[in-house]
Protein backbone atom coordinates (compact mmCIF):
# COMPACT_ATOMS: atom_id res chain seq x y z
CA UNK A 1 0.00 0.00 0.00
CA UNK A 2 2.95 2.80 1.06
CA UNK A 3 4.64 1.11 -1.97
CA UNK A 4 2.10 2.23 -4.25
CA UNK A 5 3.05 6.32 -3.98
CA UNK A 6 6.49 5.79 -2.90
CA UNK A 7 6.86 3.86 -5.97
CA UNK A 8 5.68 6.73 -8.25
CA UNK A 9 7.54 9.61 -6.09
CA UNK A 10 11.28 7.82 -6.16
CA UNK A 11 10.36 7.19 -9.86
CA UNK A 12 9.97 11.22 -10.38
CA UNK A 13 11.51 13.11 -7.55
CA UNK A 14 12.11 16.49 -9.88
CA UNK A 15 12.15 18.31 -6.55
CA UNK A 16 16.30 18.68 -7.24
CA UNK A 17 15.98 19.86 -10.14
CA UNK A 18 13.28 22.68 -9.70
CA UNK A 19 14.87 23.47 -6.38
CA UNK A 20 18.53 23.58 -8.09
CA UNK A 21 20.15 26.99 -8.23
CA UNK A 22 19.54 29.09 -11.77
CA UNK A 23 21.58 27.57 -14.33
CA UNK A 24 24.76 29.65 -15.62
CA UNK A 25 24.23 29.09 -19.36
CA UNK A 26 21.87 28.18 -21.58
CA UNK A 27 22.99 24.96 -22.57
CA UNK A 28 22.45 23.99 -18.91
CA UNK A 29 19.18 25.30 -18.66
CA UNK A 30 18.14 23.56 -21.63
CA UNK A 31 19.44 20.27 -20.38
CA UNK A 32 17.64 20.74 -17.19
CA UNK A 33 14.60 21.35 -18.84
CA UNK A 34 14.91 18.34 -21.15
CA UNK A 35 15.82 16.03 -17.69
CA UNK A 36 12.66 17.54 -16.12
CA UNK A 37 10.29 16.65 -18.64
CA UNK A 38 11.95 13.43 -18.84
CA UNK A 39 11.52 12.38 -15.36
CA UNK A 40 7.93 14.05 -16.13
CA UNK A 41 6.79 11.80 -18.10
CA UNK A 42 8.47 9.02 -16.43
CA UNK A 43 6.59 9.46 -13.42
CA UNK A 44 3.15 10.14 -15.21
CA UNK A 45 3.18 7.10 -16.80
CA UNK A 46 4.51 4.96 -13.59
CA UNK A 47 1.51 6.81 -11.96
CA UNK A 48 -0.95 6.13 -14.50
CA UNK A 49 0.55 2.38 -14.98
CA UNK A 50 0.19 1.96 -10.59
CA UNK A 51 -3.64 3.65 -10.84
CA UNK A 52 -4.87 1.13 -13.76
CA UNK A 53 -3.68 -2.03 -11.61
CA UNK A 54 -4.87 -1.01 -8.63
CA UNK A 55 -8.25 -0.05 -10.60
CA UNK A 56 -8.01 -4.00 -11.94
CA UNK A 57 -6.87 -5.28 -9.07
CA UNK A 58 -9.38 -3.76 -6.29
CA UNK A 59 -12.35 -3.79 -8.54
CA UNK A 60 -13.94 -5.73 -5.84
CA UNK A 61 -12.43 -4.19 -2.12
CA UNK A 62 -14.72 -1.39 0.19
CA UNK A 63 -17.17 -1.06 -2.49
CA UNK A 64 -19.15 0.51 0.17
CA UNK A 65 -16.73 3.03 0.34
CA UNK A 66 -15.56 3.36 -3.18
CA UNK A 67 -18.63 3.18 -5.22
CA UNK A 68 -20.41 6.22 -3.37
CA UNK A 69 -17.77 8.25 -3.93
CA UNK A 70 -17.13 6.77 -7.84
CA UNK A 71 -20.70 8.03 -8.25
CA UNK A 72 -19.83 11.61 -6.24
CA UNK A 73 -17.08 12.10 -8.90
CA UNK A 74 -19.34 11.71 -11.99
CA UNK A 75 -21.81 13.97 -10.27
CA UNK A 76 -18.79 16.58 -10.08
CA UNK A 77 -17.53 16.04 -13.29
CA UNK A 78 -20.70 15.20 -15.45
CA UNK A 79 -23.90 16.07 -13.83
CA UNK A 80 -22.91 18.99 -11.83
CA UNK A 81 -21.49 21.30 -15.27
CA UNK A 82 -24.34 20.03 -17.36
CA UNK A 83 -25.64 23.92 -17.15
CA UNK A 84 -22.52 25.12 -18.33
CA UNK A 85 -21.92 22.80 -21.03
CA UNK A 86 -25.68 23.87 -21.95
CA UNK A 87 -24.82 27.35 -22.67
CA UNK A 88 -21.00 26.31 -24.08
CA UNK A 89 -23.38 23.77 -26.68
CA UNK A 90 -25.59 27.29 -27.46
CA UNK A 91 -22.30 29.24 -28.11
CA UNK A 92 -20.48 26.64 -30.31
CA UNK A 93 -23.83 26.26 -32.60
CA UNK A 94 -23.81 29.80 -32.46
CA UNK A 95 -19.87 30.28 -33.81
CA UNK A 96 -19.28 27.17 -35.69
CA UNK A 97 -21.92 25.34 -36.43
CA UNK A 98 -24.53 28.61 -37.99
CA UNK A 99 -21.79 30.12 -39.62
CA UNK A 100 -21.01 27.23 -41.41
CA UNK A 101 -24.05 26.20 -42.24
CA UNK A 102 -25.00 29.74 -43.84
CA UNK A 103 -21.41 29.76 -45.70
CA UNK A 104 -22.20 26.41 -47.33
CA UNK A 105 -25.23 27.37 -48.11
CA UNK A 106 -24.15 31.00 -49.78
CA UNK A 107 -21.45 29.30 -52.06
CA UNK A 108 -23.98 26.42 -52.95
CA UNK A 109 -21.74 23.50 -50.81
CA UNK A 110 -24.29 22.73 -48.60
CA UNK A 111 -23.69 18.59 -50.05
CA UNK A 112 -20.52 18.74 -47.63
CA UNK A 113 -22.30 19.80 -44.50
CA UNK A 114 -22.56 16.09 -43.01
CA UNK A 115 -18.70 15.60 -43.52
CA UNK A 116 -17.80 19.18 -42.51
CA UNK A 117 -20.04 18.85 -39.11
CA UNK A 118 -18.55 15.50 -38.25
CA UNK A 119 -15.27 16.62 -38.83
CA UNK A 120 -15.15 19.82 -37.07
CA UNK A 121 -17.69 19.03 -34.12
CA UNK A 122 -17.64 14.80 -33.51
CA UNK A 123 -13.85 14.43 -34.09
CA UNK A 124 -12.82 17.41 -32.89
CA UNK A 125 -14.19 20.60 -31.32
CA UNK A 126 -16.59 18.72 -29.17
CA UNK A 127 -14.25 16.21 -27.49
CA UNK A 128 -11.76 19.13 -26.91
CA UNK A 129 -13.65 21.32 -25.36
CA UNK A 130 -15.22 18.80 -23.22
CA UNK A 131 -11.52 18.50 -22.10
CA UNK A 132 -10.63 21.95 -21.83
CA UNK A 133 -13.56 22.84 -19.22
CA UNK A 134 -13.66 19.90 -17.43
CA UNK A 135 -9.59 20.03 -16.99
CA UNK A 136 -10.65 24.14 -15.49
CA UNK A 137 -13.44 23.19 -13.77
CA UNK A 138 -12.65 20.35 -11.88
CA UNK A 139 -9.23 19.05 -12.66
CA UNK A 140 -8.13 22.37 -11.02
CA UNK A 141 -9.42 21.29 -8.11
CA UNK A 142 -8.60 17.80 -8.22
CA UNK A 143 -5.14 19.18 -7.68
CA UNK A 144 -5.72 21.87 -4.95
CA UNK A 145 -7.54 19.11 -3.08
CA UNK A 146 -5.42 16.56 -3.62
CA UNK A 147 -2.43 18.67 -2.70
CA UNK A 148 -3.88 20.21 0.43
CA UNK A 149 -4.52 16.58 1.76
CA UNK A 150 -0.57 16.18 0.86
CA UNK A 151 0.49 19.13 2.47
CA UNK A 152 -1.54 18.49 5.57
CA UNK A 153 -0.46 14.45 5.79
CA UNK A 154 -3.82 13.21 5.71
CA UNK A 155 -2.22 10.93 2.98
CA UNK A 156 0.16 9.09 5.44
CA UNK A 157 -2.88 9.01 7.99
CA UNK A 158 -4.54 7.13 5.22
CA UNK A 159 -1.72 5.27 5.04
CA UNK A 160 -1.50 4.48 8.58
CA UNK A 161 -5.31 3.09 8.97
CA UNK A 162 -4.66 0.86 6.11
CA UNK A 163 -6.39 2.95 3.18
CA UNK A 164 -5.02 2.43 -0.40
CA UNK A 165 -4.52 6.44 -1.17
CA UNK A 166 -4.50 5.55 -4.54
CA UNK A 167 -7.45 3.42 -4.47
CA UNK A 168 -9.52 5.88 -1.94
CA UNK A 169 -8.61 9.32 -3.58
CA UNK A 170 -7.48 8.79 -7.34
CA UNK A 171 -9.65 5.41 -9.01
CA UNK A 172 -13.19 7.89 -8.48
CA UNK A 173 -11.11 10.28 -9.49
CA UNK A 174 -9.89 8.96 -12.50
CA UNK A 175 -13.47 7.38 -12.91
CA UNK A 176 -15.78 9.86 -12.31
CA UNK A 177 -13.75 11.96 -14.84
CA UNK A 178 -13.52 9.38 -17.67
CA UNK A 179 -17.17 8.74 -17.95
CA UNK A 180 -17.60 12.49 -16.71
CA UNK A 181 -16.21 13.93 -20.34
CA UNK A 182 -17.53 11.17 -22.36
CA UNK A 183 -20.67 11.96 -21.37
CA UNK A 184 -20.22 15.47 -21.49
CA UNK A 185 -18.62 15.20 -25.10
CA UNK A 186 -22.21 13.79 -26.15
CA UNK A 187 -24.27 15.95 -24.87
CA UNK A 188 -22.09 19.42 -26.00
CA UNK A 189 -21.96 17.65 -29.61
CA UNK A 190 -25.94 17.12 -29.55
CA UNK A 191 -26.12 20.50 -28.53
CA UNK A 192 -24.22 22.06 -30.78
CA UNK A 193 -25.73 20.57 -33.61
CA UNK A 194 -28.96 21.03 -32.94
CA UNK A 195 -28.69 24.52 -31.85
CA UNK A 196 -26.12 25.08 -34.59
CA UNK A 197 -29.31 24.72 -37.22
CA UNK A 198 -31.52 26.66 -35.38
CA UNK A 199 -29.08 29.60 -35.86
CA UNK A 200 -29.06 28.54 -39.46
CA UNK A 201 -32.78 28.37 -39.44
CA UNK A 202 -33.04 32.09 -38.20
CA UNK A 203 -30.90 33.20 -41.15
CA UNK A 204 -32.89 31.46 -43.59
CA UNK A 205 -30.78 28.60 -44.95
CA UNK A 206 -33.09 26.59 -47.57
CA UNK A 207 -32.28 23.53 -45.41
CA UNK A 208 -34.87 21.49 -43.79
CA UNK A 209 -33.87 19.85 -40.19
CA UNK A 210 -34.82 16.61 -41.55
CA UNK A 211 -32.08 17.08 -44.17
CA UNK A 212 -29.35 18.81 -42.15
CA UNK A 213 -29.86 15.11 -39.55
CA UNK A 214 -29.89 12.72 -42.51
CA UNK A 215 -26.48 14.30 -43.68
CA UNK A 216 -25.24 14.40 -40.30
CA UNK A 217 -25.41 10.76 -39.68
CA UNK A 218 -24.48 9.22 -42.93
CA UNK A 219 -21.36 11.05 -42.33
CA UNK A 220 -21.17 9.20 -39.37
CA UNK A 221 -19.32 5.81 -39.44
CA UNK A 222 -18.72 3.32 -36.60
CA UNK A 223 -15.36 4.44 -36.16
CA UNK A 224 -16.43 7.23 -35.19
CA UNK A 225 -17.90 6.43 -32.72
CA UNK A 226 -15.78 3.88 -31.71
CA UNK A 227 -12.98 6.34 -31.51
CA UNK A 228 -14.97 9.23 -30.25
CA UNK A 229 -15.69 7.07 -27.14
CA UNK A 230 -11.98 6.00 -27.06
CA UNK A 231 -10.89 9.57 -27.36
CA UNK A 232 -13.02 11.17 -24.61
CA UNK A 233 -12.14 8.48 -22.26
CA UNK A 234 -8.76 9.03 -23.09
CA UNK A 235 -8.83 12.64 -22.54
CA UNK A 236 -10.68 12.10 -19.00
CA UNK A 237 -7.94 8.94 -18.01
CA UNK A 238 -4.90 11.39 -18.66
CA UNK A 239 -6.22 14.55 -17.63
CA UNK A 240 -7.08 12.85 -13.84
CA UNK A 241 -3.87 11.26 -14.21
CA UNK A 242 -1.90 14.29 -14.65
CA UNK A 243 -4.15 16.12 -11.72
CA UNK A 244 -3.90 13.54 -9.04
CA UNK A 245 -0.36 12.70 -10.21
CA UNK A 246 0.91 16.57 -9.49
CA UNK A 247 -1.75 16.89 -6.40
CA UNK A 248 -0.42 13.09 -4.58
CA UNK A 249 2.45 11.96 -5.96
CA UNK A 250 5.12 14.44 -4.64
CA UNK A 251 5.64 15.56 -0.73
CA UNK A 252 4.48 18.94 -1.20
CA UNK A 253 4.23 22.03 1.17
CA UNK A 254 1.23 24.31 1.40
CA UNK A 255 2.89 26.84 -0.28
CA UNK A 256 3.50 24.73 -3.29
CA UNK A 257 0.00 23.75 -4.64
CA UNK A 258 -0.68 26.68 -6.00
CA UNK A 259 2.69 26.61 -8.07
CA UNK A 260 1.93 23.30 -8.96
CA UNK A 261 -1.83 23.34 -9.83
CA UNK A 262 -0.73 25.49 -12.42
CA UNK A 263 1.42 23.62 -13.72
CA UNK A 264 -0.90 20.57 -13.70
CA UNK A 265 -3.48 22.76 -15.98
CA UNK A 266 -0.56 23.18 -18.08
CA UNK A 267 0.77 19.87 -18.61
CA UNK A 268 -3.16 18.81 -18.53
CA UNK A 269 -3.95 20.78 -21.82
CA UNK A 270 -0.40 19.42 -23.51
CA UNK A 271 -1.63 15.97 -22.78
CA UNK A 272 -5.26 16.50 -24.28
CA UNK A 273 -3.49 18.01 -27.58
CA UNK A 274 -0.92 14.98 -27.87
CA UNK A 275 -4.00 12.33 -27.35
CA UNK A 276 -5.91 14.68 -30.40
CA UNK A 277 -2.73 14.57 -32.40
CA UNK A 278 -2.82 10.57 -32.28
CA UNK A 279 -6.08 10.60 -32.84
CA UNK A 280 -6.25 12.51 -36.06
CA UNK A 281 -3.13 9.93 -37.06
CA UNK A 282 -5.73 7.01 -36.51
CA UNK A 283 -8.66 8.91 -38.47
CA UNK A 284 -6.12 8.97 -41.39
CA UNK A 285 -5.20 5.79 -40.96
CA UNK A 286 -8.33 4.20 -40.79
CA UNK B 1 -1.70 -14.76 12.62
CA UNK B 2 -2.36 -15.56 16.20
CA UNK B 3 -0.67 -13.48 18.90
CA UNK B 4 2.27 -15.02 20.22
CA UNK B 5 3.77 -13.28 23.70
CA UNK B 6 7.03 -14.59 23.64
CA UNK B 7 7.40 -12.20 20.31
CA UNK B 8 8.03 -8.98 21.12
CA UNK B 9 5.25 -6.36 19.68
CA UNK B 10 8.38 -3.87 18.24
CA UNK B 11 11.47 -4.88 17.39
CA UNK B 12 14.23 -3.11 16.18
CA UNK B 13 18.04 -4.13 15.52
CA UNK B 14 20.35 -1.96 14.44
CA UNK B 15 17.35 0.59 12.88
CA UNK B 16 19.26 3.93 11.16
CA UNK B 17 16.08 6.23 10.93
CA UNK B 18 15.90 8.71 8.19
CA UNK B 19 14.11 11.90 8.24
CA UNK B 20 10.28 11.65 6.74
CA UNK B 21 10.89 14.80 4.85
CA UNK B 22 14.35 14.15 3.32
CA UNK B 23 15.13 10.71 2.82
CA UNK B 24 19.05 11.61 2.61
CA UNK B 25 19.26 12.92 6.38
CA UNK B 26 19.85 10.38 9.04
CA UNK B 27 17.89 11.43 12.52
CA UNK B 28 18.64 8.40 14.65
CA UNK B 29 21.02 5.92 14.13
CA UNK B 30 21.34 2.57 15.40
CA UNK B 31 18.07 1.61 17.13
CA UNK B 32 18.02 -1.82 19.26
CA UNK B 33 14.79 -1.73 21.13
CA UNK B 34 12.60 -4.26 21.74
CA UNK B 35 8.57 -3.30 23.17
CA UNK B 36 6.85 -6.82 24.76
CA UNK B 37 3.34 -7.19 24.60
CA UNK B 38 1.28 -4.84 26.82
CA UNK B 39 4.24 -2.59 27.72
CA UNK B 40 3.86 1.17 28.01
CA UNK B 41 6.56 3.09 26.32
CA UNK B 42 7.91 7.04 26.58
CA UNK B 43 10.41 8.05 24.19
CA UNK B 44 11.09 11.81 25.05
CA UNK B 45 13.40 13.70 23.19
CA UNK B 46 13.80 17.53 22.45
CA UNK B 47 12.22 19.16 19.36
CA UNK B 48 14.53 17.42 15.40
CA UNK B 49 15.67 14.54 17.74
CA UNK B 50 13.41 11.94 15.27
CA UNK B 51 10.83 11.27 17.36
CA UNK B 52 8.39 11.23 15.22
CA UNK B 53 9.99 9.34 12.13
CA UNK B 54 11.19 6.55 14.64
CA UNK B 55 7.46 6.61 15.64
CA UNK B 56 6.51 6.64 11.77
CA UNK B 57 8.96 3.49 11.27
CA UNK B 58 7.55 1.45 13.97
CA UNK B 59 4.23 2.18 12.59
CA UNK B 60 5.25 0.82 9.22
CA UNK B 61 4.93 4.43 7.26
CA UNK B 62 8.69 4.67 6.78
CA UNK B 63 11.57 2.30 5.74
CA UNK B 64 14.55 1.61 7.53
CA UNK B 65 17.51 3.48 6.25
CA UNK B 66 19.52 0.68 7.48
CA UNK B 67 18.62 -2.67 10.04
CA UNK B 68 15.88 -4.82 11.07
CA UNK B 69 12.30 -3.76 12.13
CA UNK B 70 10.02 -6.69 13.45
CA UNK B 71 6.42 -5.89 14.11
CA UNK B 72 4.57 -8.87 15.75
CA UNK B 73 7.70 -11.07 14.56
CA UNK B 74 6.70 -9.47 10.68
CA UNK B 75 8.16 -7.26 9.17
CA UNK B 76 6.24 -4.31 8.44
CA UNK B 77 7.88 -3.60 5.00
CA UNK B 78 6.39 -6.78 3.28
CA UNK B 79 3.04 -5.64 4.79
CA UNK B 80 1.15 -6.20 1.43
CA UNK B 81 -2.47 -6.78 1.08
CA UNK B 82 -2.70 -10.03 2.21
CA UNK B 83 -1.16 -9.14 5.05
CA UNK B 84 -3.29 -6.57 6.36
CA UNK B 85 -4.73 -7.61 9.01
CA UNK B 86 -1.27 -7.67 10.72
CA UNK B 87 -1.22 -3.96 9.62
CA UNK B 88 -3.88 -3.14 11.12
CA UNK B 89 -2.78 -4.05 14.95
CA UNK B 90 -0.85 -0.91 14.89
CA UNK B 91 -2.75 2.41 15.37
CA UNK B 92 -0.94 5.83 14.67
CA UNK B 93 -2.11 8.99 16.44
CA UNK B 94 -0.41 11.51 14.23
CA UNK B 95 0.86 14.86 16.26
CA UNK B 96 -1.72 17.28 14.84
CA UNK B 97 -4.31 15.06 14.36
CA UNK B 98 -3.77 14.90 10.72
CA UNK B 99 -7.74 14.49 10.32
CA UNK B 100 -9.39 13.98 6.91
CA UNK B 101 -10.77 18.09 6.85
CA UNK B 102 -13.65 17.20 4.36
CA UNK B 103 -14.98 14.35 6.51
CA UNK B 104 -16.91 14.89 9.99
CA UNK B 105 -15.71 13.41 13.41
CA UNK B 106 -18.18 10.78 13.00
CA UNK B 107 -17.65 10.26 9.39
CA UNK B 108 -13.12 10.16 9.94
CA UNK B 109 -14.27 7.60 12.27
CA UNK B 110 -16.18 5.39 10.05
CA UNK B 111 -13.81 5.52 7.30
CA UNK B 112 -11.10 3.14 8.41
CA UNK B 113 -14.21 0.59 9.57
CA UNK B 114 -15.84 0.96 6.55
CA UNK B 115 -13.05 0.78 3.78
CA UNK B 116 -11.64 -2.51 6.60
CA UNK B 117 -14.53 -4.41 6.28
CA UNK B 118 -16.87 -2.82 3.53
CA UNK B 119 -19.57 -2.07 5.85
CA UNK B 120 -22.51 0.46 4.88
CA UNK B 121 -22.87 3.80 6.60
CA UNK B 122 -25.70 2.36 8.71
CA UNK B 123 -24.03 -0.55 9.37
CA UNK B 124 -20.77 1.59 10.89
CA UNK B 125 -22.81 3.75 12.98
CA UNK B 126 -22.88 1.87 15.88
CA UNK B 127 -19.53 1.05 17.08
CA UNK B 128 -18.65 4.58 15.74
CA UNK B 129 -21.12 6.16 18.25
CA UNK B 130 -20.09 4.05 20.75
CA UNK B 131 -16.52 5.15 20.48
CA UNK B 132 -17.49 9.11 19.92
CA UNK B 133 -19.74 8.74 23.47
CA UNK B 134 -16.45 6.65 25.21
CA UNK B 135 -14.41 9.83 24.16
CA UNK B 136 -16.48 12.30 24.82
CA UNK B 137 -17.28 13.34 21.12
CA UNK B 138 -20.93 13.04 20.63
CA UNK B 139 -21.39 16.32 21.08
CA UNK B 140 -18.86 16.82 17.58
CA UNK B 141 -20.01 13.75 15.73
CA UNK B 142 -21.48 15.67 12.80
CA UNK B 143 -18.16 19.02 13.00
CA UNK B 144 -15.75 18.42 10.28
CA UNK B 145 -12.39 19.44 12.24
CA UNK B 146 -11.87 22.85 11.06
CA UNK B 147 -14.82 23.54 13.81
CA UNK B 148 -13.62 21.97 16.19
CA UNK B 149 -11.11 23.23 18.88
CA UNK B 150 -7.34 21.93 19.39
CA UNK B 151 -8.03 19.94 22.05
CA UNK B 152 -10.99 18.16 20.93
CA UNK B 153 -9.24 17.46 17.50
CA UNK B 154 -6.38 15.35 19.30
CA UNK B 155 -8.99 13.51 20.73
CA UNK B 156 -11.06 12.43 17.45
CA UNK B 157 -7.34 11.29 16.06
CA UNK B 158 -7.44 9.14 18.92
CA UNK B 159 -10.47 7.89 18.26
CA UNK B 160 -9.99 7.04 14.53
CA UNK B 161 -6.73 5.69 15.46
CA UNK B 162 -8.52 3.33 18.26
CA UNK B 163 -11.72 2.64 15.80
CA UNK B 164 -9.69 -0.94 14.21
CA UNK B 165 -9.07 -1.64 17.80
CA UNK B 166 -5.78 -2.13 17.33
CA UNK B 167 -3.29 -4.38 19.56
CA UNK B 168 -0.38 -1.42 19.53
CA UNK B 169 -1.06 1.84 20.22
CA UNK B 170 1.68 4.37 18.74
CA UNK B 171 0.92 8.12 19.65
CA UNK B 172 3.17 10.83 18.68
CA UNK B 173 3.38 13.46 21.78
CA UNK B 174 -0.35 13.10 22.39
CA UNK B 175 -0.02 15.87 25.00
CA UNK B 176 1.95 18.79 22.98
CA UNK B 177 -0.51 21.60 23.23
CA UNK B 178 -3.57 20.50 25.14
CA UNK B 179 -5.23 22.26 27.96
CA UNK B 180 -5.01 20.61 31.32
CA UNK B 181 -7.88 19.18 31.80
CA UNK B 182 -7.71 17.73 28.65
CA UNK B 183 -4.13 16.53 29.71
CA UNK B 184 -5.16 14.84 32.55
CA UNK B 185 -8.12 12.87 30.53
CA UNK B 186 -5.58 11.60 28.03
CA UNK B 187 -3.18 10.53 30.77
CA UNK B 188 -6.34 9.01 32.57
CA UNK B 189 -7.61 6.88 29.80
CA UNK B 190 -3.88 5.93 28.42
CA UNK B 191 -4.01 4.03 32.03
CA UNK B 192 -7.03 2.51 31.04
CA UNK B 193 -6.14 1.63 28.24
CA UNK B 194 -2.76 0.39 29.15
CA UNK B 195 -4.47 -1.73 31.97
CA UNK B 196 -6.94 -3.01 29.50
CA UNK B 197 -10.74 -1.66 28.25
CA UNK B 198 -13.19 -4.01 27.64
CA UNK B 199 -14.43 -2.37 24.25
CA UNK B 200 -11.21 -2.91 22.97
CA UNK B 201 -11.03 -6.93 23.53
CA UNK B 202 -10.37 -6.34 27.59
CA UNK B 203 -5.94 -6.97 27.43
CA UNK B 204 -3.26 -4.52 28.06
CA UNK B 205 -2.73 -2.49 24.90
CA UNK B 206 1.08 -1.78 23.69
CA UNK B 207 1.57 1.67 23.98
CA UNK B 208 4.05 3.71 22.53
CA UNK B 209 4.35 7.84 23.68
CA UNK B 210 6.40 10.21 22.42
CA UNK B 211 7.22 13.51 24.68
CA UNK B 212 9.21 16.28 25.27
CA UNK B 213 8.71 16.01 28.64
CA UNK B 214 8.70 12.90 31.12
CA UNK B 215 6.95 14.39 33.86
CA UNK B 216 3.54 13.71 33.55
CA UNK B 217 3.84 10.58 32.12
CA UNK B 218 5.35 9.09 35.53
CA UNK B 219 4.16 5.63 36.48
CA UNK B 220 5.78 2.98 37.86
CA UNK B 221 4.86 -0.04 35.38
CA UNK B 222 6.22 2.48 32.27
CA UNK B 223 9.56 2.54 30.35
CA UNK B 224 11.63 5.13 29.22
CA UNK B 225 13.80 5.72 26.62
CA UNK B 226 15.68 9.01 25.37
CA UNK B 227 16.02 10.36 22.05
CA UNK B 228 19.52 12.45 21.95
CA UNK B 229 22.15 13.33 19.22
CA UNK B 230 21.21 10.62 16.75
CA UNK B 231 21.54 7.76 19.30
CA UNK B 232 18.21 6.19 21.17
CA UNK B 233 18.98 5.14 25.07
CA UNK B 234 16.75 3.02 26.78
CA UNK B 235 16.53 4.35 30.44
CA UNK B 236 14.42 1.72 32.33
CA UNK B 237 11.15 2.45 34.85
CA UNK B 238 10.85 5.96 36.59
CA UNK B 239 13.21 4.84 38.96
CA UNK B 240 15.97 4.94 36.62
CA UNK B 241 15.12 8.48 35.15
CA UNK B 242 14.89 10.14 38.16
CA UNK B 243 18.37 9.13 39.42
CA UNK B 244 19.99 9.36 36.21
CA UNK B 245 22.70 12.02 36.13
CA UNK B 246 22.19 12.43 32.46
CA UNK B 247 21.64 16.26 31.83
CA UNK B 248 19.19 16.22 28.75
CA UNK B 249 17.22 13.96 31.20
CA UNK B 250 17.91 16.19 33.58
CA UNK B 251 16.14 18.74 31.73
CA UNK B 252 13.50 16.96 30.07
CA UNK B 253 12.71 16.20 33.72
CA UNK B 254 12.91 19.94 34.49
CA UNK B 255 10.35 20.96 32.12
CA UNK B 256 10.47 23.23 29.23
CA UNK B 257 9.95 26.50 31.18
CA UNK B 258 12.54 26.17 33.31
CA UNK B 259 15.46 25.40 31.47
CA UNK B 260 14.97 28.22 29.14
CA UNK B 261 14.57 31.13 31.89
Amino acid sequence: MRGNLAKAFELTNTQVLRRAPLPKSYTDYLGRKLFLFLLTVQGLGAFALITLGVILRKSGVAKNVIHPRIRQEIARAGVALLPMFFFVALGLGFLVVGQTVSALARVGAISYLGSTMVIVVVRELGPLLAAFLVLARVGTAHVIELGTARALGEVEALEALGIDPVHYLIVPRVIGMALGIFSLTIYLIIGALTSGYLFAFLQDVALTPGDYFKQIVESLGWLDFALLALKTISFGFFIAIVTCYHGLAQPLRLEDVSRVAVRAVTQGVIVCVLIDALFIVLYLVA
Amino acid sequence: MSENQNIPAIEMRGVRVAAMRDATFTVVEDVNWSVASGEFWVVAGQELSGKSDLLMLAAGLMSPAAGSIKVFGNDPENFGEAELAERLRVGFVFQNGQLFNQLTTAENLALPLRYQKNLTEAEAARPVAALLELLELAPFADVTPANIAANWRQRVALARALILKPKILLLDNPLAGLGARHRQWWLRFHDQLSRGHELFGGGPMTIVVTAEDFRPWQHPRRKFALLHEKRFLPLGGWNEVETTGDPVVKELLAGHLETTI
